[in-house]
């Protein structure tokens, strides 16, 4: 106690002073770490419980499954198969190689699968699912399911995937679906949402359109994963819901005939409800097989299809455009008569051909029909008698009448993104679009369906389904809807129509837009006086049922099946003098240049109910070869007709 | 005088066994324990390399503190400057023949063990300033000498941890130094200075920093800056504490550490994996546990009649302290990161003797409390 003395105190009394504020400097440092302990916690802990989980909880989505199409009848037309695939989590293989080299013997692999695999594996986390094979055949699967116990890692696993069991038939009609490309990722949000890798989505047609409520909602599985993001254990799965069904109003057995009927040809074939405009069947040809997009299409079949001159890509019924011909003549017969331009008495003396403004027209008879009224003029499809009328008629009065049946613009709405507008010349139309006056011997071969005019052939076949209703404006249509009408009421709304008087509903004056867009679902009537449409359809049938008719030798007798019908022969190419004078067949004309055969007709003749259209591309003459498809397509369809109808007033039950 | 003071040395056993601070090693064991459940926890629930080599460190180094408090003070009073030399020797071996571990040349291989001396001399640092203020006259302390001297004891040590190198201790052995140096009475004004000269060269420091040492004190500044770089570990360990809530996930819960988002879970983030696990609650347990360790070590300072013990009691407090609060600072995200152990939790052969070796020296100076040493 001595050593140090008063120095020692004063020393002691520093330090303790020192350590005293040491003390409370600790203190308050302690507080402060509790209070940011309180802060995190207590105040932020439900931020941190959020981001927490969001790190440990993975969501892993599974493919959704496809909603299907459905026919008229409830037959699936496009569905989904159970197929058998392979899958390999390379993390949990032992000898990754040997495994290979096992798998590759057993499902006989060549050597580019093989390696395409390999390189696969190297582009993936090692604990992904690789895909050894997306289909297995039966016989594959039972082999590697035999061999498993050898196989560690491997998986067979039962898969669904979108399979068209009715083939080439529907191709067109549904389009195919195919892995999702970056651009419908782009163009559509509920892709984009439901995207899991190799999700097909729909690439064209009616699988495109609809693809929102086809597409369904995924299946999800919530796994907990570690920092690395390799799954620890499932938590939770929630099972997503199938995309929704599409019935359509197809009749696969008329389908099918389409498809036989059109085989070995390029064309298209299509047949409507006249009254309710369901699309009863719709086929282009040649056609192909959608299934061969399931799994990437080999370069051999793809370059079949693509390289095919019949282009069994192009949906021709909407999307070719071809001159009308001869069909277009009783459009052409209405107008004349709507404008009363003349009657149905006029005549004309046919000799054969017709010298106009310094041009010889020609009638397809060489010889010439004689004096025809228009009656005649019709059945006979006498090309001079048209020439004149379309004279006296004028190009726009005649593209008034076309439009408003449906010639020159869409058939559907917004359901078919490759559909056609088609052309209905007019001299406004000329001087906008070519900057050129109209020429009046443009007139005379629009009168016979030449020259600028173009249609598809589903719009004819809503043309003469317009005509044969008796004139009244229909909206087809190719699927089943809830809120659709029934017939009942369609004919109902029709018969109102009548009533409304002339003078402000269907002068003749006013322009096709002002019906079209007027409102949705009024079955108007598009004529002024319906015994012209009377007339023409009874031309029509005359054409069909009597003698000296271009569709005579077509013609089926019993009233059952009697229908009424008009020929057409498009040229594709201006016939020149020396043509017309070898005047060759069909068969020694060279294929670009033969004429397109068509066929428009409705059925039965008593008591319309449907009508159809026949094109075949480079045919030849439509008595010779589309009449005759039209014949048997006929009779199928009135076979079919109380079947058809048992099912839609079930459906109205339904409703 | 000489007699009285013979006399007073002769303890035996049980007077000694009697004058142990039950409270200090109460506190010890319960952190003992806390940690080596920690660490089970770490191990993902078994027990396994970490949490075996945990508890047989923990058991080894418990025992050996209890028989090092037989020790007199005065061994250590002795001993001083031999433990600071030797310390001293090691790191200047290690920065020699060092084992390289993480890019760091820390460890010297010593056969049973591998030691890291920079852990040592944080404890012999305070040793030896203790013995070195003991006889010096309160007059002398703020002599040009002394202030050369003293300062040549604390650069020499931090100029060698500093290339090999490792930032955090070094911090830690000078902060833990200083105080030291102020407790002993320095004059304040030294220090001002001093630090006013450190911010001055700050920036020449930062510009001859290692480049993931600037990027930590950068991204302490802004941890969003590069959430899976550098952040990465101040935000995952703030979403572990965060989450941990009230009552924590649960003994063995802890999602983040289990499913592995944490850093270096088992050393310098072993106080996060509590609290995820323990929440609010435990952590705040845990800090009243160091609280009162540290309390308890000051108060045996206090006591104690020899300016030696009450010197290093102070100075060892503080250094506790000062480990508890920048780890725990660091791993809530209010200071950069830096390497630095929770004393007795973090996973860490170095670490937990020199601890041990700092508290026997402590229960020493409890014991011989009465002691003058001369």
């Amino acid at each position: 106690m001595f050593d140090g003395g008063d120095s020692n105190v004063r020393k002691f009394n520093t330090v303790n002073r020192r350590v005293f504020i040491l003390k409370i400097a600790k203190g308050i440092i302690f507080t402060g770490i509790v209070a940011r302990l309180f802060s995190l916690q207590i105040t932020e802990n439900k931020k941190y419980l959020t981001l927490s989980d969001k790190n440990r909880l993975r969501e892993w989505r599974l493919p959704p499954v496809r909603g299907e199409f459905e026919d008229y009848f409830g037959n699936v037309v496009a569905g989904n198969t159970k197929v058998y695939q392979l899958h390999v989590v390379p993390e949990q293989v032992e000898d990754f190689k040997y495994l290979m080299v096992r798998l590759k013997n057993i499902l006989s692999l060549t050597d580019k699968q093989f390696s395409k695999i390999v390189k696969k594996k190297k582009q993936q986390k090692p604990w992904e699912t690789l895909i050894i094979s997306e289909s297995l055949t039966w016989d594959q699967f039972s082999k590697v399911n035999f061999y498993l116990h050898e196989l560690s890692g491997a998986k067979p696993v039962l898969s669904v995937a979108r399979n068209y069991p009715y083939k080439a038939n529907y191709t067109h009609v549904l389009g195919y679906v195919a892995q999702a490309s970056e651009s419908d990722l782009l163009e559509n949000e509920e892709i984009k949402n439901k995207h899991v890798p190799g999700l097909r989505v729909g690439k064209t047609g009616l699988e495109k359109t609809f693809e929102n409520s086809l597409i369904g909602t995924n299946s999800v599985k919530r796994y907990e994963v570690n920092a690395f993001g390799k799954r620890i254990n499932q938590v939770d799965f929630k099972e997503g819901e199938k995309g929704q069904k599409v019935k359509l109003t197809i009749d696969t057995e008329i389908q099918k005939l389409c498809n036989e009927l059109l085989a070995e040809k390029s064309g298209s074939i299509s047949v409507m409800d006249i009254f309710t405009g369901e699309i009863i069947a719709m086929h282009s040809s040649p056609s192909f097989d959608p299934n061969l997009f399931m799994y990437g299409i080999s370069y051999k079949d793809w370059d079949l299809i693509r390289k095919n001159p019949l282009k069994p890509l192009i949906n021709k019924t909407i999307s070719g455009l071809y001159s009308p011909g001869s069909t277009i003549k009783p459009i052409v017969a209405l107008s004349a008569l709507e404008n009363d331009v003349i009657s149905t008495k006029f005549k004309v003396n046919c000799t054969g051909k017709m010298e106009m403004y310094g041009q010889t027209y020609h009638c397809w008879k060489k010889k010439g029909h004689g004096i025809v009224d228009l009656r005649d003029a019709i059945k006979q499809s006498c090309d001079t008698y048209f020439y004149e009328m379309s004279r006296r008629l004028g190009v726009d009065r005649l593209n008034i009448t076309a439009k408003r049946f449906g010639l020159g613009n869409t058939v559907f709405k917004n359901l078919y993104t490759e559909e056609k507008k088609g052309l209905v010349p007019s001299t406004k139309w000329k001087k906008n679009a070519l900057g050129k006056g109209w020429v009046l011997g443009e007139t005379l071969i629009t009168g016979i369906g030449q020259g600028y005019i173009q249609t598809t052939p589903l719009q004819l076949c809503l043309m003469t389904a317009q005509l044969a209703n008796g004139g009244f404006k229909i909206f087809p249509r190719i699927t089943v809807d809830k809120n659709q009408e029934s017939l009942e009421k369609i004919k109902y709304k029709m018969d109102e129509s009548l009533k409304i008087t002339n003078e402000n509903s269907s002068s003749l004056i006013r322009s096709a837009e002002e019906i079209f867009y007027k409102g949705e679902k009024e079955y108007n009537k598009l004529f002024r006086n319906q015994e012209n449409i009377k007339f023409v359809l009874e031309a029509m049938s005359a054409s069909t049922n009597e003698v000296r008719g271009t569709s005579y030798r077509s013609r089926i007798d019993d009233p059952k099946y009697r229908f009424a019908g008009k020929t057409g022969t498009a040229q594709v190419k201006k016939i020149t003098k020396l043509q017309r004078e070898l005047d060759l067949d069909t068969a020694q004309i060279p294929y670009e240049e033969r004429d397109h055969a068509w066929y428009v007709a409705f059925g039965p003749y008593k008591d319309p109910r449907y009508s159809l259209c026949v094109l075949v591309e480079h045919g030849g003459s439509g008595s010779a070869t589309a009449a005759p498809l039209a014949k048997k397509l006929m009779k199928k369809i009135i076979d079919r007709h109380e079947e058809r109808e048992k099912i839609r007033k079930n459906n109205l039950v339904d409703i | 005088m000489f007699e009285q003071s013979s006399y007073s040395e002769q303890y035996t056993f049980f007077q000694k066994l009697r004058s142990f601070d039950f409270v200090l090693i109460f506190c010890v064991l319960c952190l003992g324990i806390i940690s080596n459940f920690s660490m089970y926890s770490t191990d993902g629930g078994e027990f396994l390399y970490h949490s075996k080599s945990h508890f047989i460190r923990f058991v080894t180094f418990f025992s050996m503190m209890i028989f090092l408090s037989f020790f007199n003070l005065r061994f250590w009073h002795s001993t001083a400057y031999l433990f600071y030399t030797i310390t001293l020797g090691f790191l200047i071996w290690a920065s020699m023949y060092g084992v390289t571990a993480s890019g760091s040349q820390r460890w010297i291989n010593l056969y049973f063990i591998n030691l890291q001396p920079s852990e040592l001399m944080k404890i012999a640092i305070i040793v030896c300033f203790a013995r070195y203020f003991h006889r010096e006259q309160m007059s002398n302390i703020n002599s040009f000498k002394n202030i050369i001297l003293s300062m040549a004891i604390l650069l020499l040590p931090i100029l060698l941890v500093v290339s090999q190198p490792d930032l955090g201790t070094s911090i830690l052995i000078a902060i833990s130094g200083v105080i030291v140096l102020w407790l002993a009475g320095f004059n304040i004004k030294y220090f001002i200075y001093s630090g006013l000269t450190l911010i001055i060269s700050l920036p020449f420091v930062i510009s001859m920093l290692k480049p993931y040492q600037k990027q930590r004190v950068l991204t302490f500044f802004n941890p969003d800056r590069d959430p899976l770089g550098a952040g990465y570990q101040i935000i995952q360990s703030k979403i572990a504490v965060g989450s941990g809530g009230l009552t924590g996930k649960g003994f063995l819960k802890g999602t983040q550490s289990y499913l592995e988002f944490l850093p270096e879970k088992h050393t310098d983030f072993i106080f996060t994996l509590f609290s995820e696990e323990h929440g609010f609650i435990g952590s705040v347990i845990l800090l009243i546990l160091y609280g009162v360790l540290i309390f308890r070590i000051l108060n045996i300072g206090s006591h104690s009649r020899s300016f030696f013990g009450k010197l290093f009691c102070y100075g060892f407090g503080s250094a506790i302290f000062v480990y508890v609060a920048v780890n725990m600072s660091m791993v809530l995200g209010l200071l950069p990161i830096v390497g630095s152990p929770l004393p007795i939790m973090s996973y860490g052969g170095s670490s937990m003797l020199a601890t041990m070796i700092g508290l026997s020296i402590v229960m020493s100076t409890k014991i011989h409390s009465k002691q003058i040493i001369h």
